[in-house]
């Protein structure tokens, strides 16, 4: 879902003994930690970039987005707050029952994924290896390198600051989707959350404009795939 | 509520896939290999083709109707029958209040109050049938609270009428039974779960902003739930029933989630 190295390693970025302030609990999957020790590589280092697990969560989470954001388009032409409409081609469901239907369901996989992947990220270790740090000034550097085209792809196994903020961004986009969506789906239920979210109707603002923001995630997510069409078949393959 | 069923999809999917299949026939050898290409054109390939058609498959179909029926299960097990929905001053009733129902505001049927019974069947002890005065009657509470619409808008009004729990326990329902099904007077029905027919917010609404609740709003009586979406909230009501058969409901035979509640 969220990991998936489109622009990757910069020169610029500080060694990788930086990167892991954490603690690292449990490192043993990754080179990364075997070059750390000061160990030397032993000829067995894994290829793989992406473990199973992580892209087995990314593409199910892909599906549920789709399905997610597909059926919701639906729901939200029911009955519109903006002056526009989606086009009914490019939403599922046939019609706000069948939407619902979809919505709902879809639901279970986009919650119990994600789960399963932040759960992984955090017992792995990965979610702080991978993700942090991230600074405002790295994440500037590395955004005008990127424009310039000098971002160097030559380590596949890093993100680049501008990555790891766009990827933990979608991780809190998605955690508010599911947040609001439950007080639309249980507005009386979870008063709590309803009131955090300022009453039923500002839930449903907060609901769409998490959408906008995960689909501009998704537009973005896909040209960097297209520059750098090998980071799909790491996040197939593994490697 | 007024969403007109399905629409068809703009493709032929069936024709797309046959002719697909002929021409993986000529290529492909091995009918092993040429079967499992086909059942993989079937699958990804008609979702690529057309969205329309994944979703008008009928063990699709199947698979969401299960799945909203077990979100039902979850639904019950999440719904605190203490909980209450938020109320609000008078002064933040929408205004008006939208007319809302399957049907055109001329539809709307005209009950006459003078040869009215409300029926009551089912597992109930006392099955004599209700004027409204009697109904009237019996103590009444009123209610500010948010209608919300399984369209996705809201509207905030003010019903008033019988607490619906004090007015099953008159009739000796028995409160054990899962449902509670309304046949109303413009052939619109649902049902609803005993937990939620026994909320303290849930009323046999009699009024609507303090005058007789007008033919639009539900005329006879109309069970005001604001834990329920409004298709749960039945207007016109004619009969009601106790049962430990599911009854159904107009929507919900049609796909909207039964349970139905907020």
């Amino acid at each position: 879902m969220l990991a998936r190295p489109a622009l990757n390693n910069t020169p610029l970025a500080p060694p990788v003994s930086a990167l892991s302030p954490a603690a690292s609990p449990s490192t043993a999957a990754e080179s990364d930690a075997k070059k750390r020790t000061g160990q030397p590589a032993p000829p067995a280092i894994s290829p793989v970039i992406h473990p199973r697990w992580l892209r087995v969560t990314h593409w199910l989470n892909a599906l549920a987005v789709v399905v997610m954001v597909m059926s919701g388009w639906r729901i939200y032409n029911a009955a519109p707050f903006f002056d526009f409409t989606f086009p009914n081609g490019i939403t599922l469901g046939g019609w706000l029952g069948g939407a619902l239907q979809w919505h709902f369901a879809g639901m279970w996989l986009l919650f119990a994924n994600g789960l399963l992947y932040l759960a992984l990220n955090v017992a792995t270790g990965r979610l702080w290896r991978k993700f942090l740090p991230v600074s405002p000034g790295g994440v500037a550097r590395d955004l005008l390198a990127a424009l310039r085209g000098r971002l160097s792809h030559a380590d596949p196994r890093r993100y680049n600051h501008v990555q790891r903020l766009a990827y933990l961004f979608v991780m809190a986009d998605i955690a508010v989707l599911i947040l609001s969506g439950l007080v639309l789906w249980k507005s009386v239920q979870f008063d709590l959350l309803r009131d955090l979210m300022g009453g039923y109707e500002a839930a449903r603002r907060v609901h769409f404009f998490a959408m906008a923001l995960l689909a501009g995630f998704v537009a973005v997510h896909l040209a960097m795939v297209a520059l750098v069409p090998r980071s799909l078949l790491t996040m197939i393959r593994g490697k | 509520m007024t969403e007109k069923r399905r629409l068809l999809p703009g493709l032929d999917a069936p024709a797309i896939l046959r002719e697909a299949g002929k021409l993986l026939d000529k290529r492909v050898e091995q009918p092993s290999r040429r079967a499992f290409l086909r059942r993989g054109l079937t699958l990804g390939g008609l979702a690529m083709l057309s969205g329309c058609s994944l979703s008008d498959d009928e063990s699709v179909e199947q698979a969401l109707s299960a799945v909203s029926r077990f979100n039902d299960r979850v639904q019950g097990w999440i719904f605190d029958p203490a909980k209450l929905a938020p109320t609000y001053p008078e002064s933040m009733i929408t205004r008006p209040f939208p007319f809302n129902a399957f049907y055109g505001i001329d539809d709307v049927p005209q009950v006459d109050e003078a040869s009215f019974r409300l029926e009551v069947t089912g597992m109930v002890a006392d099955k004599r049938r209700w004027r409204l005065d009697e109904l009237r009657a019996m103590a009444q509470v009123d209610q500010v609270t948010r209608h919300i619409c399984v369209e996705g808008w809201s509207a905030i009004g003010k019903w008033g009428g019988v607490p619906f729990s004090a007015f099953l326990k008159r009739v000796g329902a028995d409160l054990s039974a899962k449902y509670v099904g309304f046949k109303c007077a413009d052939d619109y029905y649902t049902s609803i779960d005993m937990p939620t027919a026994l909320h303290p917010q849930t009323i046999l609404a009699l009024t609507y902003d303090g005058r007789t609740l007008p033919p639009e709003y539900g005329f006879p009586m109309k069970l005001r739930m604001p834990t329920k979406l409004g298709y749960k909230n039945p207007k016109h009501i004619q009969a009601i029933f106790v049962t430990n058969t599911y009854p159904g409901g107009y929507w919900e035979d049609q796909g909207y989630n039964w349970f139905g509640g907020s």
